[in-house]
């Protein structure tokens, strides 16, 4: 608990935490404010992406049958496996937020590295696909190239398929980023059981982009793969 | 600091269940459940959702205020999703707003 260390020379008042902005009474409220905030910025990213999913849904029930055609090109496995990899990454980032509040330094460390490392894999994986995708012809404009009569309709549900992916691995990448400075931080010993913030709003941001995933992967990959 | 510290247990039966519920969307992607596959997935997911959000993201052990918040951001999005639909929905109505397709 080495840092816990009462600061009183500049103030002139009671001590308190050395992390404890002056704007707060108590690191209770301030690690409330901290989570209200996270979660209010979460609740925009909801529609943000909300706007997204509601433009899938409604050319899905105006071209249902151009999207089962498109979604049954796409392949099972990556997404699968993607699926797998980012709730493993979830896991890795709970157990790394419960290290840091248990001060266990290089467990935090381990376990957020756990994280980033799953992160890498998820972005590889789809790099793969998406390389996957411009050899068959999948990428909507220039490169498009589709026989079926529905061509055009399946051309906007790829649209779609890049812009929620595209716009979600953005936000994996900059979870990646922001994990890292976190995981330096760590390092440095900047976090224990009485000041672990920083490391469980990081680790609210990622699960939200695994959130976002876990309806990515069936609206994307499961249309209509019965028969 | 009075946080709740949860068990390692939960965490990895939580990771348990998010594996089998993702086992689970795919096989029920292969049965022909006609009009209801998609619910069927979108409930799956919902659930698996849920579980992030209470245990992985720690909403179960939070205030009420962050509680509040997070049922704020369904409700917004419900009004986003179901406000615009009811736009599409009601195109062509009369003759006087076009159809869109």
């Amino acid at each position: 608990m080495s840092n816990a260390v009462a600061h009183a020379d500049a103030h002139g008042q009671a001590v308190h935490h050395p992390k404890l902005q002056h704007h707060f009474e108590t690191m209770q409220q301030q690690k409330e404010a901290s989570t209200l905030g996270m979660w209010l910025f979460l609740l925009t990213e909801v529609l943000f992406f909300g706007g997204l999913f509601f433009a899938y849904l409604l050319y899905r029930m105006w071209y249902f049958e151009a999207f089962a055609e498109a979604s049954r090109t796409i392949s099972i496995t990556p997404g699968l496996i993607n699926t797998a990899v980012l709730i493993a990454s979830s896991l890795t980032m709970a157990l790394g937020v419960r290290a840091a509040q248990t001060s266990q330094r290089s467990a935090t460390v381990r376990w957020l590295i756990a994280t980033i490392f799953l992160g890498l894999v998820f972005l590889g994986i789809k790099v793969y696909e998406y390389a996957d995708k411009f050899e068959h012809h999948h990428v909507p404009g220039a490169n498009f190239i589709s026989e079926s009569p529905w061509a055009a309709q399946e051309q906007i549900f790829f649209s779609l398929y890049f812009t929620m992916t595209g716009l979600h691995a953005l936000h994996m990448i900059v979870g990646v980023v922001m994990m890292s400075v976190i995981t330096w931080m760590a390092h440095k010993g900047k976090f224990d059981s009485t000041y672990y913030t920083p490391v469980e709003m990081a680790g609210l941001y990622w699960h939200f982009v695994d959130l976002v995933w876990i309806y990515l992967f069936p609206l994307l990959y499961l249309v209509e793969r019965h028969n | 600091m009075s946080e709740h510290v949860s068990p390692k247990s939960v965490y990895y039966s939580i990771f348990g269940a998010l594996m089998v519920l993702t086992t689970a969307t795919v096989l029920a992607a292969y049965v022909n459940l006609g009009s209801f596959n998609a619910p069927v997935a979108l409930a799956i997911a919902t659930f698996k959702a849920t579980l992030v959000v209470l245990f992985f993201m720690h909403v179960k052990y939070s205030s009420r205020l962050t509680k509040l918040i997070v049922l704020t951001s369904l409700f917004f999005l419900l009004i986003l999703v179901g406000e615009t639909m009811m736009d599409y929905a009601t195109r062509g109505l009369q003759g006087l707003l076009p159809q869109l397709h």
